[in-house]
């Protein structure tokens, strides 16, 4: 039995309603408790901000493509390299950091769970031995479904279980968590160099359109009761005039789960461009948070961008094409066979871009309007928008108006004459933050039943205890000592145990992979289904026995069994 | 007792569905694989115990003994050189980090003699490439440029490309395209509906001369380039724009012949600009089965894909300086740990040499042309044979080796734990 007592600490945790309040945090074997014994450790949080682990609800952190972007990009690992020291491995790399720079750098930040945004399933295993490398986070993967075969022949023929059966196929194969779908469609279309243009344009050879595989894996996700909904990288990323397609594709989202929501929309900053072209770019904002506003069925992230330089890496085959034509920059690029595809360009978000200007505005504009901060979550689809070292100063801005005006200050001339983010006057205050950053991540990935995102009696212990006395800042004037309070914990304790001080990481990393088992009726069941398996063995150039990741790569796998709705 | 769908450790291809018959801890024989496969399975040049020069010859000791050893020469160097990784699976080159980073050695893979021009060219100008499937189910238009895979990957063609039935390719060869790109007749060319012979040293010009053509620039080309005729030139880059679905794959005879990683280079950017007419991919015919998976590991552990100096206590990088033939060209590194490879075979006699005159210890399963370069052996199980663990395909499928029979050999990962907690305990103290 390990016992572990935080003293004196000021405690936000939205999700139990308590707000400001200085109080003691019992743990017992990795778990908050009601009370501890004497000869507990004890330490003293001096009434400073202790809030439930960040969660990053959508980061690119491991697997294929984030390790090809190290690979293309030693000027990057030059850029943030450290001895090996105490407990901690030598690390490298700045915006695509080695796994252990990734894990200790989360940690020092508080963050003590982390979803990897899009994880190809013929790839899982590179991606789960990644995760086993990023020791001090609990792990979990949105599993790539966009492109997918199988899935679209099942859209084809409006068969939302056998959608589901393939879905829970593939997820308890590959040990994924949850159904991404990224530019649904048209990564098929990349595999013959082409893109969609719209959620209604069917995709070739396939004859399904991106609205109907958005609607039929909502409707198999719900089926199958999935802890979290369908996570979405809407069509058109990155495109001037491309709000429309968002909001038609918030349109077609049911209210359909009392939980949670039942689309999670990402990085959508990316995806509220108005304008016809990039000369007239311009910011729609109020047209998106207002659709979000109307409709708790949408949870988004902000894809907030910040300025410097990052690695743009995505699914997003085509999109990536079409900023290398813009950029002459290196590309890589990483099509997955009957599944997704994959491309890599590092970018330079740049003051003088009035481009990247209105892109760093709709980020803060969209956190600013959405209403429920539960709805609009803080991320910066990390490393696409910014590396996420960077979320202190995205809570700097979002709670400080001063410090924005500032910052706008700085920007290209034109920047007001396309955006909104200088008339908002809206000041985030500490319980919105702590929602934005993990109890709003842990209701939208529904972990709250396994403990994550609060610290009630029978929490997992994660908590971040931040050098900010909370009570005597202004985070409005003060905002420089949010930012660096932000950067670097007094102590992260991850499962009851203290992984980091003062930016140190003291420990070996012991974390855990969530993983959902969705089991469904024999009699739809694909596994030994003859069409299923003849096709699979026909066109993967890898046997379907040798596809599914074994147990052994998830050395502390949690498994989350669902059971179909009746 | 036949095992399905093993997975052979030979090449880079990483077929997995053999059949691999055994007899008790037996292997008897295989079906489905090249004979590449049936030699690696059934082959037996095993060294049975570890063995310790001495100045009258070998002498056999024990494990633990050899593990002392080990982390003894590896402790009591000044510049450690660790060296090979590509046939062995991930968790042992996990561990080969481990243990460079912890004692301020250089790693590198086998990169460094092959596919590491390739890697520069990709550090410089990306990589447009796919995974073998998409090849399989899509490509009208295949390119072998400087490789020969009817030798080398003897299974590339009849399961990935050519020869393959594809989705969109349902009469395999008849639906596709297969142009050979050499300075000699290989047997690959043979097949080849479009031989291209270059004067040996020649690639880069005539990649030069294509994305001219490509690019609309046709005019510019002289009558020969490298020996091969403009009309040639102008019928391949239409072959190539008409296509649905282009792929290149390439070999050392790209990256070995002169121009190395500007020849890749020039692959790539011919292959970014074929993407502006159609869908084009190209990619690197890895040789060893898991030399992609060293550098997958020393990417995500160090941030590079070979060629990692730890000797600052940072992870340094600079092909040329930090590369094991350069370090052993300069005579510079005082022990070697080889692990899964033969340098004595691969490595210029120069490099190879300085083994000789330094100790170097080899964990290896075979007796190879370095077991007379070392001063110790420490023989361990066959990633794919007798252990399983992860290997990652040419084209970055990650796949799980099987174990096909039990053996009385320790798996090398646990062996490179063990000199790794030894050289810890040792530091430590």
């Amino acid at each position: 039995m390990t016992e572990l007592l935080v003293k004196n600490a000021c405690v936000f945790d939205p999700l139990n309603g308590i707000s400001m309040d200085v109080m003691d945090i019992s743990i017992r074997d990795g778990r908050v408790v009601e009370s501890v014994s004497a000869t507990a450790e004890v330490i003293d949080a001096h009434g400073c901000l202790t809030l439930p682990g960040g969660i990053d609800s959508h980061s690119h952190v491991c697997g294929t493509k984030v390790n090809f972007g190290r690979y293309m990009s030693p000027e990057d690992m030059r850029a943030g390299r450290t001895a090996r020291r105490g407990k901690m491995h030598v690390t490298s790399g700045y915006y695509v950091p080695t796994t252990f720079g990734n894990s200790y750098r989360y940690s020092t930040m508080g963050y003590t769970t982390v979803l990897e945004g899009a994880m190809a399933p013929l790839e899982a295993r590179h991606t789960h031995e990644e995760f086993t490398a990023t020791p001090h986070q609990d792990m979990m993967a949105n599993t790539l479904f966009d492109g997918n075969w199988a899935i679209m022949e099942a859209v084809q023929k409006r068969d939302v279980k056998r959608a589901a059966a393939i879905v829970a196929w593939t997820l308890s194969a590959v040990k994924g968590y949850s159904i991404k779908l990224t530019n649904p469609g048209g990564t098929e279309a990349w595999g013959w160099g082409e893109d969609l243009t719209s959620i209604h344009e069917p995709v070739p050879n396939f004859n399904v359109t991106p609205a109907e595989i958005i609607t039929t894996m909502i409707a198999a996700n719900e089926f199958l009761h999935l802890p979290h909904s369908v996570h979405l990288h809407c069509n058109n990323l990155g495109k001037p005039g491309n709000y429309q397609t968002t909001l038609e594709t918030f349109d077609l989202v049911p209210d359909r789960n009392n939980g949670r929501q039942t689309l999670y929309a990402t990085h959508v900053q990316f995806h509220a461009y108005g304008g016809t072209t990039w000369r007239n770019i311009s910011s729609k904002s109020e047209e998106i948070a207002h659709s979000v506003n109307a409709k708790p069925q949408i949870v988004m992230d902000m894809g907030q961008i910040m300025f410097g330089r990052t690695m743009t890496m995505t699914a997003d085959g085509p999109m990536e094409f079409n900023l290398y034509c813009l950029h002459h920059n290196k590309w890589s690029n990483h099509d997955v066979e009957l599944e997704t595809g994959s491309g890599i360009i590092p970018v330079l978000y740049s003051k003088k871009s009035l481009v990247n200007c209105v892109m760093w505005a709709i980020g803060l504009e969209l956190a600013l309007l959405t209403k429920n901060p539960y709805q609009c979550l803080l991320a910066t689809d990390n490393p696409n928008g910014a590396p996420f070292v960077k979320y202190p100063e995205i809570i700097g801005l979002l709670m400080s108006k001063r410090y924005r005006d500032e910052e706008f200050a700085t920007l290209h001339n034109d920047t007001g004459q396309r955006t909104i983010i200088s008339s908002i006057e809206r000041e985030m205050d500490w319980n919105e933050i702590a929602i934005m950053t993990r109890a709003g991540q842990a209701k939208a990935l529904g972990i709250t039943p396994q403990g994550k995102g609060h610290l009630g009696v029978g929490a997992e212990a994660d908590i971040a205890i931040y050098p900010i006395r909370c009570r005597n800042v202004d985070p409005s004037t003060e905002y420089r000592k949010v930012i660096e309070g932000f950067q670097k914990t007094m102590y992260t304790v991850k499962r009851g145990r203290i992984i980091a001080r003062d930016g140190e990481v003291i420990v070996e990393g012991a974390n855990s992979t969530f993983w959902v088992n969705p089991s469904v009726p024999e009699e739809i069941s694909v596994a030994t289904d003859p069409e299923f398996v003849r096709k699979f063995e026909e066109y993967y150039t890898v046997r379907m026995g040798n596809y599914p990741v074994q147990d052994v790569y998830l050395p502390r796998g949690k498994c989350i069994r669902t059971e179909v709705l009746p | 007792m036949i095992i399905k769908d093993a997975v052979c450790p030979f090449c880079g291809c990483l077929c997995d569905d053999l059949d691999v018959e055994i007899d008790g801890q037996r292997i008897i024989r295989v079906q489905n694989g090249c004979t590449l496969a049936e030699s690696t399975f059934t082959g037996s040049t095993r060294l049975q115990a570890p063995i310790r020069r001495t100045a009258s010859g070998w002498e056999m000791i024990s494990y633990d003994d050899a593990i002392t050893d080990a982390a003894d020469i590896l402790l009591s160097s000044d510049r450690p050189l660790l060296y090979g990784w590509s046939s062995t699976h991930g968790e042992t080159q996990s561990f080969g980090v481990h243990i460079a980073e912890l004692i301020g050695g250089v790693i590198d893979n086998t990169s460094t003699v092959c596919h590491g021009p390739s890697i520069l060219a990709i550090q410089e100008v990306g990589h447009p490439g796919c995974t073998l499937g998409q090849v399989k189910n899509r490509a009208d238009v295949i390119i072998y440029w400087g490789c020969n895979p009817t030798e080398a990957h003897p299974r590339h063609m009849s399961r990935y490309t050519t020869f393959a039935t594809g989705f969109f390719v349902p009469e395999a060869q008849r639906g596709r395209t297969v142009i050979v790109v050499d300075t000699r007749r290989t047997e690959s060319a043979e097949i080849a509906d479009e031989f291209i012979r270059i004067k040996r040293g020649g690639d880069y010009q005539v990649l030069s001369a294509l994305r001219a053509i490509v690019r609309g620039k046709g005019n510019v080309i002289p009558n020969e380039v490298a020996g091969v005729s403009r009309e040639q030139l102008i019928r391949i880059a239409e072959i190539c724009k008409n296509a649905k679905f282009g792929a290149i794959f390439f070999g050392l005879g790209l990256t070995m012949s002169a121009g190395k990683y500007k020849n890749v280079r020039n692959a790539i950017e011919l292959t970014d600009e074929l993407n502006r007419h159609t869908k084009f991919t190209i990619s690197p015919l890895r040789g060893h089965a898991n030399v992609y998976g060293s550098n997958e590991v020393f990417t995500w552990i160090t941030g590079y894909p070979y060629a990692v100096d730890f000797a600052r206590g940072i992870a340094f990088y600079n092909p040329g300086e930090t590369t094991a033939v350069d370090i052993l060209r300069r005579g510079e590194c005082d022990a070697a740990l080889i692990v899964a490879s033969d340098p004595g075979a691969h490595l210029p006699h120069s490099a190879a040499a300085h083994l000789a005159k330094i100790p170097t210890i080899l964990i290896d399963p075979h007796q190879t042309a370095t077991t007379p370069l070392c001063r110790l052996q420490i023989p361990c199980t066959i990633a794919g044979i007798d252990a399983e663990g992860t290997a990652y395909r040419m084209d970055g499928v990650p796949i799980r080796y099987k174990k096909i029979v039990e053996s009385s050999y320790p798996d090398d990962a646990d062996l490179l734990r063990r000199i790794h907690d030894r050289i810890l305990e040792v530091k430590g103290a």
